[in-house]
Formats: structure tokens, sequence, C-alpha cells
């Protein structure tokens, strides 16, 4: 059994702790080559982590850096900065801490490398930078633990495919280094596990306690949820009343955007002027970081957010987590509620805050998820080939290379070491010549092969670049808001919510309305103007699917006879949606057709989450404009699709035959937005279109064009690039989610109930708010088009010119 | 012809959708900034290399108007060709189909900012040229009854932005031809400020939609959003 060193002993006395028992279990395996705790927030995790690495560095022997860690959040990092100067600070350890985030200063960072700290924080992003550098192995090369905290919500993303990539770099640096996992509850940890070790070596897995089970409820409003929207307004003196009654309270939001309205909201109604503040990733990082430093001292009683404070962060005193529409996930859910309340084997308290009638039914099927320890998630896929990509690069910058030892190296990362030879020297050949049938760049490639075998840059300035692009977060362009003559930032919003804007309109930022003025050098100048309604901002954040887990349980509550566990207007709701139509079955599609607004509507029920419901509404709309009906725009949720046209569908039965949709999703999937979307995405990553280039995007706008051209030219051209390999396999599994519509296919097995009424039914009315309309480009477009051409050109006098 | 006819100084013009200009008077045929050889460019200054098909692209694309019209006189109103350099550089299949869309007519490359000087192509080079009432120039001067190109415009209906063509009673500005270009806004001051009041931008694409410059549509009802 392993003891703690004396200071450290005492300093747990003279704090009054006792160390948790995994805790000590960390510190009994700490020579493990792979290592991973699973801990509830508050469980004393980062302190287990870090542990090991304290009572290493305490003798000040060890010259350089020691332990690397790596957080998903640049907010983490500096929160655990903090945390970790207490111990450190309180027993005198002779320790240099520091972080290292996209936020640090260019002169700090330049420090870092040349003198690196012994604990060096940072984001998956900045450690590939680092690993980029021709200095990279000196500055590893007496590396021994890196700890990836929050390890279950990186490896949900391409972030974790590119710091696992990172870590086979750095174990060959550094092959004594130990790896470190720390993770909240998830639903298969050995998968995660077998993530974090050097393939194929085995990952021990320390469980936590899980401390009691949450304390959590649904707000119960005087006032009824409306039928439609997000913005959950209804509920603002509630959760005003609850803010009051509590320390602390933490308001999560789905999207970036509804915060912003709520925060609007909830600060009118504010008449005891309680200070409530508001974080996003969209915020000028001065006013996040007003924000986070008033939290950690006290001075704020509310904090509206989004995910940007879904993360371990130790805000403190939080009492009660306020969850503003519904979760979606049961998983993030869990992880949420953890925020509130730090104190190990206290019950966390939470409250859910449906947005609508039909949150209302989402929000009861996740409490009751919750309450059977049910979490929620889908199977990984190979290791996506972009990142792979873009690793070689990287791995280009630092220096020449061997494509053998390269290939060796990432066969040691999980989800990589099924990755196939071929498969590696195509991602090779796209990093050195472009990987086009044609072979046009000869003189031009990006890598050369020397003469010894080893490949480099042809030409090592193109090194800066690459630097410049390497991360794997998709970023939408955005500008930045700055007040007319002003210097400071508000935030940042997207270029095309930018580009809908005219002189005078108005919309919120950081909690404020503030009025459009003009667009200067690539920054949106506003000036500020409370007395209008504000237009609404718009953030792209990512919409969250239902899952499968939460969908299958909303569809067995909608088979009982009556529902008690419902608040009575939305069992009410249910019923007359029973009454005058019918509720969905899981194993039925159903349809129904009314006529709206001079239009024919229908709204095809199939349970499959938002983004496979979108590529649903593609789907249909493409058959009806086939048979010529003329349809005009669709819009989908997590649980149905509406479609709505010039004329009506009479038998929409054939419509839903798996053979046709397959066979139209073929042809349906070459042509469509969502893949140039990820087309985008995965050209960007793969450094194909570069990003972050402001100075190119100043000069002259004719020069840069869209992405989706590149598509279009490629798709025509040749096909079987492997970039647009990657785009078909990643649009499958992500945005496109045609998986899930295949399962939705199979348990309805083409059994479709229509259904044809007079009016919209009640559980179609919340769609018609729905935001995320989409327009389809039809030849009802084209008609209607053409009239507004000539109305216009009539009512300017110009048509006779 | 499948495009929207107008007259400039009293010559006929039709703006086809492909953003090519037509006078049928003269059976002339114009496009703008084709910039072939683009991703050779980007490659050679930043190491990132584009899909190269844009030079077939776009000369596909022209051949198909060419076809069409059966013009005896096609004019390249200049940034044929991103820079010299890719001129120089372009492939023999490609130069063979250059050549092929050459023959039986008269070709004119106008010179343009980013091609500057003569190419080792068939055809004339000039810095402008004048056929009936119109002059032929890259860039716009304030002189009136000119056709140019050099800005790419764009103009947004509707919430969709097309390439289109600029006109009014004295001047035109075309579209870029070419596959890998991008635009101005039609709003941009510097546009602006080269046209009168009454100015009508065409929108590209499956067919030719004329509409006013600067009046800003209502919003519509036609983009699916409207509820």
């Amino acid at each position: 059994m392993t003891t703690l060193p004396p200071t450290f002993q005492s300093w747990f006395k003279h704090r009054g702790w006792d160390i948790h028992p995994h805790q000590l279990a960390m510190l009994e395996q700490a020579n493990a080559p792979a290592l991973m705790l699973i801990a509830p927030t508050g469980g004393g995790k980062t302190l287990a982590g870090f542990l090991p690495s304290l009572i290493e560095l305490c003798d000040g022997t060890h010259q350089g850096l020691h332990t690397l860690y790596v957080s998903p959040l640049k907010a983490l990092a500096a929160d655990i900065k903090r945390n970790l100067r207490t111990p450190v600070d309180e027993m005198a350890l002779p320790i240099r801490i520091e972080d290292r985030t996209g936020d640090t200063s260019y002169t700090q960072k330049r420090k870092q490398r040349a003198d690196p700290p012994h604990i060096l924080l940072t984001t998956p992003e900045s450690l590939a930078l680092l690993t980029s550098y021709e200095d990279a192995p000196r500055m590893f090369s007496g590396l021994q633990r890196i700890i990836v905290d929050e390890i279950h919500a990186l490896s949900e993303s391409k972030r974790g495919d590119q710091l696992m990539l990172a870590l086979s770099r750095l174990q060959r640096l550094a092959p004594n280094l130990r790896r470190v996992g720390l993770s909240a509850t998830v639903e298969d940890p050995a998968a995660i596990a077998s993530e974090l070790a050097s393939h194929p070596d085995p990952c021990a897995i320390i469980n936590a306690d899980p401390g009691p089970d949450p304390d959590i409820g649904m707000l119960v409003t005087e006032e009824k949820p409306p039928w439609t929207g997000g913005g959950a307004a209804y509920a603002i003196p509630a959760v005003l009343e609850q803010v009051k009654q509590h320390k602390t309270t933490l308001i999560f939001h789905n999207t970036r955007a509804q915060a912003e309205i709520f925060f609007r909201n909830l600060w009118l109604a504010n008449t005891g002027d309680l200070p409530i503040g508001i974080h996003h990733g969209s915020l000028a990082r001065e006013q996040r970081e007003r924000v986070e430093a008033a939290m950690i001292s006290g001075d704020l009683r509310a904090i509206v957010c989004t995910g940007s404070l879904d993360l371990g962060i130790d805000w403190g005193d939080v009492d009660l987590v306020i969850q503003i529409g519904a979760p979606k996930n049961v998983k993030r859910l869990v992880q949420r509620i953890g925020r509130a309340n730090h104190r190990y084997n206290a019950p966390s308290k939470a409250l859910l805050v449906p947005a609508n009638r039909f949150e209302v039914v989402e929000c009861v099927a996740a409490l009751e998820a919750v309450k059977a320890h049910e979490l929620d998630g889908d199977p990984k896929g190979t290791g996506p080939r972009d990142v792979l990509c873009q690793h070689i690069l990287i791995t280009a910058c630092s220096g020449p290379f061997n494509a053998d030892d390269l290939f060796a190296e990432i066969k040691t990362v999980g989800a990589y070491s099924t990755l196939s030879r071929a498969a590696f020297d195509n991602c090779l050949d796209f990093c050195a010549t472009g990987g086009y049938a044609l072979q046009a760049y000869d003189k031009w490639k990006r890598l050369l092969q020397t003469p010894d075998g080893t490949w480099q840059l042809r030409d090592p300035r193109a090194a800066q670049r690459i630097r410049m692009n390497i991360g794997t977060i998709q970023d939408t362009d955005t500008l930045k808001v700055r007040l007319k003559g002003n210097f400071k930032p508000l935030g940042e919003v997207e270029e095309a919510f930018a580009a809908t804007l005219t002189q005078g309109d108005t919309f919120l930022i950081g909690g404020q309305v503030v009025r459009y003025e003009n667009l200067k050098e690539m920054t949106v100048q506003v000036s500020r103007r409370g007395d209008k309604k504000p237009k609404i901002a718009t953030f792209m954040g990512t919409k969250f699917a239902n899952s499968t887990q939460l969908s299958q349980r909303i569809l067995q509550m909608f088979q009982q006879d009556h529902w008690p566990n419902l608040p009575a207007h939305t069992a009410e709701w249910l019923g007359l949606q029973r009454k005058y139509s019918k509720l969905p079955q899981a194993d039925r599609i159903l349809v129904e057709s009314f006529p709206h607004d001079g239009r024919h509507h229908l709204c095809a029920y199939g349970f499959a989450g938002r983004n496979a419901m979108q590529t649903l509404g593609m789907l249909l709309t493409q058959r009806m404009e086939e048979l010529n009906l003329h349809p005009m725009g669709f819009v989908a949720t997590d649980y149905a699709t509406l479609v709505w046209g010039l004329d009506p569908v009479t038998d929409p039965a054939p419509l839903f035959q798996a053979p046709d949709l397959k066979a139209g999703f073929e042809t349906w999937l070459s042509g469509n937005a969502v893949m140039k979307k990820t087309f985008r995405g995965a050209a960007t990553i793969a450094g194909l279109i570069e990003r972050n280039l402001p100075q190119a995007r100043k000069s002259g706008r004719q020069a840069t064009f869209s992405s989706d051209i590149l598509y279009d030219t490629l798709s025509k051209y040749d096909p079987d690039h492997l970039m647009l390999q990657i785009t078909r396999e990643e649009a499958l599994r992500g945005l496109v989610d045609f998986g899930r519509i295949e399962e939705m296919l199979q348990r309805t097995a083409g059994r479709v109930d229509h259904m044809t009424l007079d009016r919209v039914t009640p559980l179609a009315a919340p769609l018609f708010l729905e935001v995320g309309k989409i327009a389809v480009a039809g030849a009802a477009q084209d008609r209607l088009l053409e009239e507004a051409a000539l109305h216009l050109m009539d009512a300017a006098g110009v048509a006779r010119l | 012809m499948n495009g929207h006819n107008f007259t400039l100084a009293g010559t006929a013009c039709t703006a086809l959708p492909s953003g090519a200009l037509y006078l049928p008077e003269d059976a002339t045929l114009c496009v703008s900034d084709l910039h072939l050889g683009k991703s050779d460019r980007i490659a050679r200054r930043s190491g990132v290399m584009l899909p190269p098909y844009e030079v077939r692209a776009t000369l596909e694309k022209l051949q198909a108007d060419i076809d069409r019209s059966k013009p005896k006189t096609v004019i390249c109103l200049g940034d044929s060709f991103d820079d010299l350099q890719a001129a120089d550089s372009l492939h023999d299949d490609m130069r063979l189909m250059l050549t092929g869309l050459q023959a039986g007519r008269k070709w004119i490359w106008i010179e343009g900012n980013h091609d500057p000087g003569p190419v080792d192509l068939g055809g004339s080079h000039l810095a402008e040229l004048s056929i009936g009432t119109l002059t032929f120039r890259h860039i716009a001067t304030m002189q009136p009854n000119e056709v140019s190109g050099h800005y790419h415009p764009k103009h947004r209906v509707a919430g969709r932005s097309r390439p289109a063509f600029v006109y009014d009673t004295q001047r035109l500005i075309l579209p870029a031809y070419g596959a890998y270009t991008g635009g101005l806004a039609s709003d941009t001051p510097v546009l602006l400020d080269l046209f009168g009041p009454m100015a009508v931008a065409v929108m590209t694409g499956n067919k030719a939609i004329a509409v006013p410059l600067t009046q800003t549509p209502q919003r519509p009802r036609f983009s699916g959003r409207s509820y």
C-alpha cells in the first residue's frame, strides 16, 4: 500500500480532508502505462490525476516538462491552474505550473518552448501545434505523464482523434510516457480506456464511488409551457424565484441564441437587481473572463450559459443547475447536473425547464432515464482520415519523416489500429500531391520524397500556413462585433448572419441590444440602442439530435392510456392529438396532411433524431419534386419532418418505400448542402482549404470563392478523390445520419398511417415555429422567383429600361 | 436565346444564364474573368493544392455557350488567366481544347490586371476594343457605352446570391465566368458608384433573372422562411 509523503499527509490533515480511495488507487497504480479514472464531478478527480505528478516533482530534481495536462476547454486549463496552485503553494512545492492555450500571449508561448514548466496545462490544438515545431523532441524528451481530462467529451469528436495522434508522437519522443485519463460517468468506459492506451496495450480502469443520485425534477410553473418555441420565456418568473432561493444557479441552454434571448428576458424581469451574468463561446474573451472571475469570487447569483460551461470547471458554490429546453441526451444531462454541488457525497440539485409542450414529454422521458441510470451513446467509427492528413502535415512541419515509422506510430492509436497501409498511403499522397486523378502538381508538390526516402515540405515556409490551420473544430466564419469608436470587441457573429443585416437592424449580443451600423474591415460596427426589439441573434451552435434511447422512451410513453406522470396540460395535449389524429407508434410512420396559410403541409413522424429527420426532409422533397408536387420547403425536429408545397400529397405511403428512399438517397447525397458543409469541414481539417488567414480575407473578397465550387468540381471530375470519400463517410455518420433513417425504415417496415385533416394538428403545431426551415430549390422556387422579379421590376419602373 | 435581352447604346445585348454576353447583331460572344490556371497559381504560391480542374470546367462551359450561339467573334474580357505563368503552364490537352474553341472564329484576349501581357495562345491581344457603339475593356472607366468585367459582381435576392450582370444606360459589367471565382456583392459602394439609380442586375443560374440593382426587396414570401 502506497503511503503519502509526510508533506502531503500533513497538508491533507491541515485541510481536514481524507484522501479518497480512488485517489489512493491512482497513486498505487501511478506507474501503469495507461490508467483511467471514472469519477463524478466533485470527486476530487483532478487532484487524483495530479497527485502522482506532485509527489514525483516534490523533491525538485526533475528538469523540464514532467506532466502535460490536456483539457477540451481553455477555461478549464485556466481553472485547473488556479486550483493546483493551492496545494503547491501551501506545501511550498518547487513546481512551476503554466497554461498554454489559444489565449496565451506570443511572448509567453515562446518562453514556454525555450524553458518549459514542470506542468503544462493545454488543449488538444495547442498540443498539436507544439508537436509541429522542430524543437518538439527537446521539449518533450523528459515528459513523464500526460493527463487527459474530460476524456469522455474529447472522445466524442475529432479533437480526441487528433489528441491521440499527438500522443503517439509524444510516446515516440518520450518512450516512458504514462497516460492518465479522467472521465465522467459514461456508458462504455472500456471503449474510452482502449482509446487512451497505446494500442494494443491494456488500460486499467479505476471507478470512484458514483455518489448519491441527483435530486432532479421538472420546474413547476404557474404558466403553462407554450405550444411552440424554444425560448422558455414563460418560465422566467419561476426561474428568477429559484435563483433567489439558491446561492448560485447555472442556467444551461442548448444554443447560444437561446441563451442570449433568455438572458435578456431574465434581465428585464430582474427587478430585484440580482447579479446575473452570461457566458458562451461567441462572447469576447474579456467578457467571458470577467464573468468567470465574478463567478469564482461569488459575486454572481446566476450564470446563463451554454456548453462552454459544460465541462468540469469548478465554479465553487453552485447549488442549483437549471436546464432550459429538453436535454436531448441523457449522458450530457447527467454531466450538467454534476455541475451543481461540488461537495462529494451530496446529491446534486437540478431542474429541467421544458421550452414547449413537446419538450415536457422529452424532459419527463429524460428524468426517467436518469432515475434508471440509463445512459445513451453511439458506438464510434474508425479514426477519421481528414484528421490523419492533418497529422501527416503537422509531422512534416516538425521535420523530415520516414513513412514506415509514421505508419507504425499511427497504428498505436486505437482508433487507427485497423488503418491499412493503402489507406495511409492515400492520405500521404493527398498531402504530398493533392491526390488527384489528374497529376497536375508535379512542380508544386507540397511534400517531396528525398533520395533517402524521407518526406519533407517542398517549401519550408509552408509550415507557417499549416500551423495556422491546426485544429479540428469546425468553426464557421465569424466577424467581430464592436461598438463604433470603441476598440474592445463585444463578441462575434457568424458571417452569414452579418450578411443579412442592414443598417438599423438590431440584434442581441452579450445580453445587450445593439444596432447594426456598418461593416468595416471585417468588423461589424454597432451602436448601443436598447429601445428597439432585437432581431434575433443567430449562432450556428451545434444542435444535438435526440438520442435513440430517449426517442424510444418517448414513443413508449405515447402508448400509455393516460399520462399521470405528465403535467395535466401536456397530458391533455396528447389526448387532443389522439382524439383528432393519432399518436405516433414505434413500428409505424404517422403521416398527417393538412392545409395551412395557403400551402399544403405534410407532417411525418419518424422519431429518428434531428439529423436523420432533416435528411428525410431532403429525400421526401426530392421525391415530391419528381412527382411534380411542387414542394417549397421543410423543417425537421427530432421527431418529425414538416414539408409544405403548392400541391397536396394524397398518397404518402409510396414516398416511404425503403428501396425508393435508398435509391433517392444515392442521387441526392452527391448534390446536397449537407455534403457541401461536411466537405468544407473535412477539407479544412485535411489542409485543402485554409482558414485563419485574416489578411487574405481582408484583401479583396473576389479572391476567395466558396468551397461549394470545389466540391462540385471534384464531384464532377474526380468523384473517387479521397476528400469525397471522407465527406461521404462522415456525412452518413453525422449530419446525414442515414443509419437512423434505415433504423426507422426497419422498425416501421413500410407501415404508413395517413391522416388527412382540415387544420394543423396538436402535435404538428410546434414545428411551425422551428428555426432552420430549408427552402427547396426546385420548380416552385423558380416560379415564385420569376413572379417576384417581375413584380420588383414593375414596381421600380425599370422593366422598360 | 434563353437570356435577358436589353439594349446598351442602341446595341442589342443578351445576358445569358451562364454569365456570357451575346451580341446578336455582330454574332459576338463575350466572357470575362475566366481566371484559368488559378489552382496552379495557388499551389505555386501557398502549397495548397486545389482540385486542378477549373480550366476544364471553365472551357467546357464556354464550349457549351459557343456550341449554342455559334459566334463569329469571342471576346475574353480580361483576367482570362490567373497570371501569365499560369497561362504558360496550361496542360497540353487544355491548350488543344482552347485551340478547338478558337477554330473558325475571331478570338480576342483583352488584357486584365491579372494577365497584362500577351499569351502564347492563338487569338489577338488588345488593351481594349470597340465594336459598333460599344467599347470593351477589363476595368470600367467612367466613359459611356463601355462593357467591362473585373469586379465579379454578385447579386442577392431572397437570400440567394448569384453572379450577376449589372447595367444601366451607360455601362455593363459582366459577372466572372471562371469556375474558381468568388464575387463582390452588388451593393458594395465601389460597384454602386459606377451606376445610376435605374441600374439592373441580371442574376445568372438556370435562368437569367433581372431585378433592380438598388431596391431591397421586401422580405420574400418565396424563400420558405416566412410564416
